[in-house]
């Protein structure tokens, strides 16, 4: 099998046009007084690489079992490939999972757990034999079918599981955590993998996590969930670079506030004060219009999006002096609080913003106490308002 | 020496145990009719004896019949019972799973008069039947109990997993969830099986006038000269349980050898 190399950006150009997989429409469910999912909205396109991210509780896994036909539910429609699921059970649907268990058959062997979909397949048995072996090949783990299952290390287990589900060539295969039970190295190989494997194949998966740093690396887009709704659905940097709330934001990396004021309402933007940083305008892209909550408006930025320098700099960024508050070094990053001149200005309180440098040759970490000079440029802010 | 104290009750506890047991075989070969030492002489005359005597052929008979359907019955039914309690919520689940068990603490005596009073008021004739149903009725506690802990240590996402790949709910249970919880089954018929086999009681009360094993030693019991053939036949039980309780074992072992479980205690 040939594997099509082809870039990130290309392969989600394609998807992007690609004709919608999965569309649901105003998906409610409830466990008892539970709502589960309130008014699910969402379409992944054919061959897209797709997420549901949010904390546990926040019904993703819910969804996906919707998808899968395992939960029914109250209102709205699920279609898959054009095709209106409603009363097509859970095995005759053209999807096929990928437990958070594995759910691997521990009394049976490798092949047969990879061949078990394959027993109402009117092929002849040197055929399954055969497409057995080449599902087995594409997870890697050619000639391990005379193997017990029981006997398999985590990631093989999950490596099976995956063959089981693709051998039968779905149109969707669902993933419920997949990763969450192997250690870090193997979890970041099998990230890489799945992506190599699902540009492969060119069937759409929809992965369900809790952690966002998997969320970004594997998806082509991604839902972040909350409490049964979908907060925000973007590609994997827009949702970084421009969360649409500070729920998003706080739940995807970390994100600096501060208050804002909102001075005038501009040709580009709106313009506004901030304690610290001054008037800044803000690019109307990077203004959210939601979520403002109790706290009024705020402005957001990411810890990497600014940075220490030794002096003023020429240029677009502009400066802001503060003193370090606290010094937090990882080896390859250096995280300093600082705080900035008169960043208590609105109300007093003091509202250290945290900066993340990496630590190249050549540049010494700062200490604590030490004042320092925070650059940053107005487009890297966000504005919740 | 500390704990010597404690060997020694050990020992003491192990041979009140066993060693009545041990003095079965003896005396089923001893050629003496008493049953005291000194031994007379080796004679198997005994075991034929037994295996001439009619109505105790007739006893062996009744009692593996009732042994066997109340194991199945009960193993059967405790199938749904540990399936229902494991799989699915519904109202007066604990209520019904606590009726299951109340047989387990109810005096068998009661369960015996009660059973019997209603059977004769409804005009059942009395006969192997009703001692197979009174049989299954106390089973039916130790089959749910090993068979909910067969079912409750399996990953609810085999069945599904089964279901999604195309299977329905019936052939994902039969390939997938059957297999797994095969030993559990095997042991709640072995256990049920021995359970029935000396069941005194309600044999004694429901059988009518049809002879069981435990029913028939203890009618034997008044006759001394067939004490001798009750002690072949007590062997001979003797055995059938070492070799019953072997299979059980082995099998659950293998169980747990094709599913890579870990072992958590067994008959041996």
């Amino acid at each position: 099998m040939t594997t099509p190399s082809s870039s990130t950006a290309a392969h989600r150009a394609r998807t992007a046009a690609a004709r919608p997989m999965i569309e649901i429409k105003g998906v409610h469910k409830h466990y008892g007084d539970y709502h589960a999912l309130r008014g699910i909205d969402l379409t992944i396109r054919a061959g897209e690489f797709f997420s549901l991210l949010g904390p546990s509780g926040c019904g993703k896994t819910t969804l996906l079992r919707t998808i899968a036909g395992f939960e029914d539910f109250a209102d709205g429609v699920v279609l898959i490939d054009g095709q209106d699921m409603d009363g097509v059970a859970a095995n005759s649907r053209p999807t096929n999972m990928v437990f958070q268990s594995y759910a691997i058959f521990p009394h049976l062997s490798v092949a047969e757990n990879v061949g078990f979909g394959l027993r109402r397949d009117p092929r002849s048995k040197a055929e399954k034999a055969a497409a057995i072996e080449e599902a087995l090949e594409m997870v890697g783990l050619k000639g391990y079918g005379k193997r017990a299952a029981h006997a398999l290390s985590g990631g093989q287990r999950q490596r099976v599981a995956l063959a089981r589900a693709l051998i039968l060539k779905p149109k969707v295969l669902l993933l419920d955590e997949p990763l969450s039970a192997l250690d870090r190295k193997m979890r970041e190989q099998m990230q890489v993998e799945l992506i190599k494997l699902q540009r492969q194949v060119g069937i759409t998966f929809v992965l369900v996590t809790h952690d966002q740093e998997e969320a970004l690396v594997m998806s082509d887009r991604i839902a972040v969930m909350f409490e049964g709704q979908i907060a925000q659905m973007d590609g994997p940097e827009a949702l970084y670079a421009r969360p649409t709330s500070r729920r998003v934001a706080n739940f995807i990396g970390v994100m600096n506030f501060l208050p804002a004021r909102i001075l005038a309402e501009t040709a580009s933007g709106v313009e506004v004060e901030v304690p610290g940083l001054g008037r800044v305008e803000i690019p109307a892209a990077n203004i959210s219009q939601k979520d403002a909550g109790d706290e009024g408006p705020s402005v957001g930025f990411r810890p990497e999006a600014v940075s220490l320098v030794s002096a003023s700099q020429p240029g677009q960024s502009r400066v802001t002096p503060g003193v370090i508050d606290e010094v937090v070094y990882y080896g390859d990053m250096t995280y300093y609080d600082v705080r900035l001149d008169g960043s208590a200005s609105f109300d007093g309180k003091a509202r250290p913003v945290r900066i993340a440098m990496r630590n190249v040759f050549g540049r010494d970490v700062q200490d604590v106490g030490t004042r320092a000079n925070v650059s940053w440029s107005p487009g890297s802010l966000v504005l919740f308002r | 020496m500390k704990g010597r104290g404690l060997h020694v009750y050990a020992i003491c506890y192990l041979l009140f145990l066993y060693a009545p047991i041990l003095l079965l075989p003896i005396f089923a070969f001893n050629s003496g009719t008493v049953i005291a030492f000194p031994l007379k002489g080796v004679t198997t005359q005994w075991f034929v004896q037994m295996f001439e005597n009619a109505s105790m052929r007739k006893a062996l008979f009744n009692s593996l019949t009732i042994a066997i359907s109340a194991s199945v019955f009960a193993t059967c039914l405790g199938v749904f019972a540990a399936r229902a309690s494991t799989r699915f919520e519904f109202p007066g689940k604990g209520p019904i799973m606590g009726l299951i068990m109340l047989p387990l603490v109810l005096p068998e005596i009661i369960v015996s008069i009660s059973l019997l009073v209603v059977l004769l008021s409804i005009g059942v004739q009395l006969n192997i039947l009703t001692v197979i149903l009174g049989h299954t009725l106390i089973c039916m506690p130790y089959a749910t109990v090993i068979l909910s802990t067969a079912f409750n240590s399996l990953d609810r996402s085999l069945e599904e997993a089964a279901y999604d790949l195309g299977e329905t709910r019936w052939s994902a249970f039969r390939l997938v969830i059957l297999p797994l919880v095969m030993p559990g089954i095997i042991s709640s018929l072995l256990m049920s099986f021995t359970i029935s086999l000396d069941e005194f009681i309600i044999a004694f009360f429901l059988a009518g006038n049809e002879p069981t094993l435990p029913t028939y030693i203890f009618s034997q019991l008044r006759f001394p000269k067939q004490i001798p053939m009750i002690m072949a036949l007590g062997t001979m039980l003797v055995l059938m349980s070492i070799i019953l309780l072997t299979i059980a074992e082995y099998f659950r072992r293998r169980g747990i050898a094709k599913t890579g479980a870990k072992d958590t205690g067994g008959f041996l």
